[in-house]
């Protein structure tokens, strides 16, 4: 038993000071993609032929891409020597309608707005999900279940994943909604208590994925359910799931909006722009170096 | 060729032409693969394709682990043909997926069920002589029933209690003692392998790093391979030893995950706790590398993305180090905890012979004392010239399984450190390869960490896939869990499921 003791007093406590405190985030993790078209020369579609879900695109208001259908691969990076397409060290990624996603040169994300007052009364301070793996591979359920550890701690925001969908304020849909789960899903639906919640994670459970346009999936949910809440990634940073979450429920108004890169361990090589490497977002306020990981 | 002849084998991770492949008669081909798997050669993969005049052509990969050698064979054949698994029973799952994709019935099998719950690929051919266009219901065929007074049946899923995905689940009952345990499985499938053909090109690492998230780097790295055979295309050393490094970064995150969830399924909170954070430092060690905690994006065919520069190797040694101390603190307290203990020993055993014999992998069968780890058996990239002695128990109770893990953090740790305290100079990423060697197969192994992964890459006369095959080790490994639960109490389900913690997305592709 004081073994027990003395091993707890070890390892320490280990909940993240967020949202009171920025969280950290590698430097090599790739958030919000931000775009600059003044920097495509005329004509290029480099990037848009290289994108393995056709996320990006140009009309008439010039180059767009869809975070819905992004995987956040480094495919347009390497395929545009111009610089045009960076992926920021900003988490921040959920918005509240799939149009939202669409992110385009100069132009602000719209992040989710909180829920109105009569479902804030309801869900704002206990929330109960139920969580459906409509054809997920795993890394959006295991980044859902980290919510749950002592690192986030999920409980101290009166979120918490139920085993019934009866006992569920909502629906947290990871997958592209294999047909073969599609009736259990809709079931599923069905068996939560309204007003309920429809919240979707990863980009295979919004648009598809990487398996969009496959006879064997349903291209995400938007066919299927009114969406609340879209959290965009492949699979997203549980940082991303659990700022979409706070800012749905209203719990992040009057909170700092900070963000905190990792210092990078080595300078980039001097021979041009590494394509690799990330910036920070011009729309956050940056904090200085952290003083510790 | 008669079928005493001896096979053409060769070294493992070299392309084969198909002109090569020896075409046997339906019985020598059977004869062939009983009397290899008899003398000790295991089925790394038995699959079809479409052949000439619709019929269907079947490849069994044959590996001999005292050699390191591979063998493939091939027969051709129309509507059904004398089923392996009466006698091999490690062939059962591949003959039925073989029904399943290609309405080719394997005469005599003894279970042939759906697994995936898909149209056949070859239109006109069933199994199940169901009708074109008629609904395939998932989980909806025959399962075994026990018949009698107390007897009765517990259906669970396809959605289960936790965040997790789903399966069905059907248990026989006398009371709390499970008879029998059916899975049925398929409520994943989103067409992996079918929209692997044509490929490579733009959406196939994507979709490979899919197959099962928490395996990314397993899959990526077994395509990557694959590729590299068919294209000749050369690994520079560095690029093999970081590579591994993220191999194991999978796996250390993994069991030290499943030690906690194993701790979590028996009330013991302690170590639940301090392993829910430490498998999130083990990703995020891994993202320190790429940027993504899941490994995605890092390898890419002829190498890998990312190099890990003097600091960052630093950075990665202290935070590794102190993790995998703090894995040591949390685990020793659930070994010398007696009523853990209690839980976990004589608890779901699977016998070594049943095993062998259904040809499980990984740690599931190092913990019944089949000692089978392909990283020294077939072994690729860096663990050609770095070994990490396999692990094995030899009670296959849950004990066994957890215990298998903790010996495999403790290797994989020293290993990773070790790398990266002595990474090889040079580039971390190669051209990118040329086009693939026409018309032939590539097998690629890796031990990912819920077992062997085996990819099986075939191109066409254009250098383009002509079928993709992969065989995730949760293929292999259901049916170890359904032995496992024989005899069992129904409440120690959850606790045998987590000792195994097996990929439903892997399985159903």
């Amino acid at each position: 038993m004081f073994d027990v003791f003395r091993e707890r007093r070890r390892q320490g406590k280990r909940t993240i000071g967020y949202p009171a405190e920025a969280p950290t985030l590698p430097d090599r993790y790739r958030g919000l993609p931000v775009l600059d078209d003044s920097r495509c020369p005329d004509g290029c579609k480099s990037c848009v032929e290289s994108c393995p879900t056709d996320a990006i695109g140009r009309d008439s208001r010039g180059l767009a891409l869809d975070m819905g259908r992004c995987l956040f691969c480094t495919d347009c990076l390497e395929a545009c020597p111009e610089g045009a397409i960076r992926f920021t060290h900003d988490y921040r990624m959920a918005t509240r309608n799939r149009s939202d996603l669409v992110v385009r040169s100069g132009v602000e994300l719209a992040l989710a707005e909180p829920l109105d007052a009569r479902m804030r009364k309801l869900f704002g301070r206990s929330l109960k999900l139920r969580q459906v793996s409509a054809g997920g591979d795993n890394a959006e359920e295991s980044d859902l279940n980290v919510l749950g550890t002592i690192v986030f701690d999920i409980g101290r925001f009166g979120i918490q994943f139920v085993a019934s969908p009866r006992h569920a304020d909502g629906l947290v849909i990871t997958g592209p909604v294999a047909e073969n789960m599609k009736s259990a899903l809709l079931d599923a639906y069905e068996s939560v208590p309204s007003p309920k919640l429809v919240i979707v994670v990863g980009a295979s459970a919004i648009s598809g994925g990487p398996f969009r346009g496959h006879p064997e999936v349903s291209d995400g949910t938007d066919r299927l359910l009114p969406i609340d809440l879209y959290i965009p990634g492949f699979p997203p940073h549980p940082m991303t799931i659990l700022d979409g979450l706070l800012r749905l429920l209203g719990r992040l108004e009057g909170m700092p909006e900070r963000i905190r890169a990792e210092e990078p361990p080595a300078p980039p090589p001097a021979s041009g722009p590494d394509p690799l490497a990330p910036i920070v977002a011009s729309t956050a306020t940056v904090e200085g170096p952290p003083t510790s990981s | 060729m008669s079928a005493n002849a001896p096979l053409p084998m060769g070294p493992h991770d070299r392309p084969i032409r198909l002109a090569e492949i020896p075409v046997l008669a339906v019985d020598a081909f059977r004869s062939a693969i009983l009397g290899q798997v008899n003398a000790g050669g295991r089925i790394a993969a038995l699959f079809g394709m479409a052949g000439e005049s619709n019929r269907v052509r079947l490849y069994a990969v044959l590996m001999y682990l005292e050699t390191a050698e591979i063998a493939v064979l091939a027969a051709d054949v129309a509507d059904e043909y004398p089923s392996l698994t009466p006698d091999c029973p490690q062939a059962h799952m591949f003959e039925r997926e073989i029904a399943e994709q290609w309405g080719v019935i394997p005469r005599g099998h003894p279970w042939l069920k759906p697994i995936r719950f898909h149209p056949s690929y070859r239109a006109g051919h069933d199994a199940w002589s169901r009708a074109a266009g008629e609904a395939i219901v998932p989980g909806v065929t025959d399962f075994f029933r026990v018949e009698g007074p107390e007897v009765h049946e517990v259906a669970v899923g396809p959605i289960h209690a936790g965040v997790i995905e789903p399966g069905h689940f059907r248990f026989q009952c006398h009371g709390e003692k499970v008879f029998h345990l059916e899975i049925s499985l398929g409520f994943q499938h989103r067409g992996i392998e079918r929209a692997m053909v044509g490929g490579p090109d733009k959406r196939t690492l994507p979709l490979v790093e899919s197959i099962a998230g928490d395996t990314s780097v397993g899959h990526a790295t077994a395509y990557a391979q694959a590729v590299e055979a068919l294209s000749g295309c050369r690994v520079p050393l560095r690029a093999q030893a970081l590579r591994g490094v993220a191999l194991e970064l999978e796996r250390l995150a993994n069991h030290a995950g499943d030690l906690g969830a194993l701790a979590n399924d028996v009330g013991y909170l302690p170590t639940a706790s301090f392993c829910g954070r430490l498998r999130g430092d083990f990703l995020n060690a891994t993202a320190l590398i790429c940027g993504s905690r899941f490994g995605r994006c890092l390898i890419r065919p002829g190498g890998v993305l990312w190099d890990v520069e003097p600091d960052r190797a630093e950075q990665l040694l202290a935070r590794l180090q102190a993790a995998l101390d703090d894995v040591a603190g949390a685990t020793k307290i659930l070994w010398d905890s007696l009523s853990v203990q209690a839980r976990f020993e004589d608890t779901g055993v699977v016998p070594a012979e049943v095993a062998q014999d259904l040809g499980l992998v990984g740690p599931a069968a190092r913990a019944c004392g089949v000692d089978r780890d392909v990283r020294r058996d077939f072994p690729t990239g860096i663990y050609r010239f770095a070994l990490i002695p396999p692990s094995t128990w030899n009670t296959g109770d849950v004990f066994g399984r957890a215990y298998v893990r903790w010996l495999e953090i403790r290797r994989s740790g020293q290993f990773v450190l070790q790398q990266i305290k002595s990474l090889p100079g040079g580039p971390v990423r190669s051209k990118p390869p040329g086009p693939l060697l026409p018309e032939a197969m590539a097998v690629s192994f890796v031990e990912g960490w819920r077992g062997s992964i085996c990819h099986v890459a075939v191109t066409d006369a254009a250098g383009k896939f002509a079928r993709y095959k992969v065989v995730d080790p949760s293929f292999r490994n259901w049916i170890g869990l359904a032995m496992a639960l024989r005899d069992q109490q129904i409440s120690d389900f959850p606790l045998c499921n987590k000792s195994f913690n097996l990929s439903y997305c892997g399985h159903d592709l």
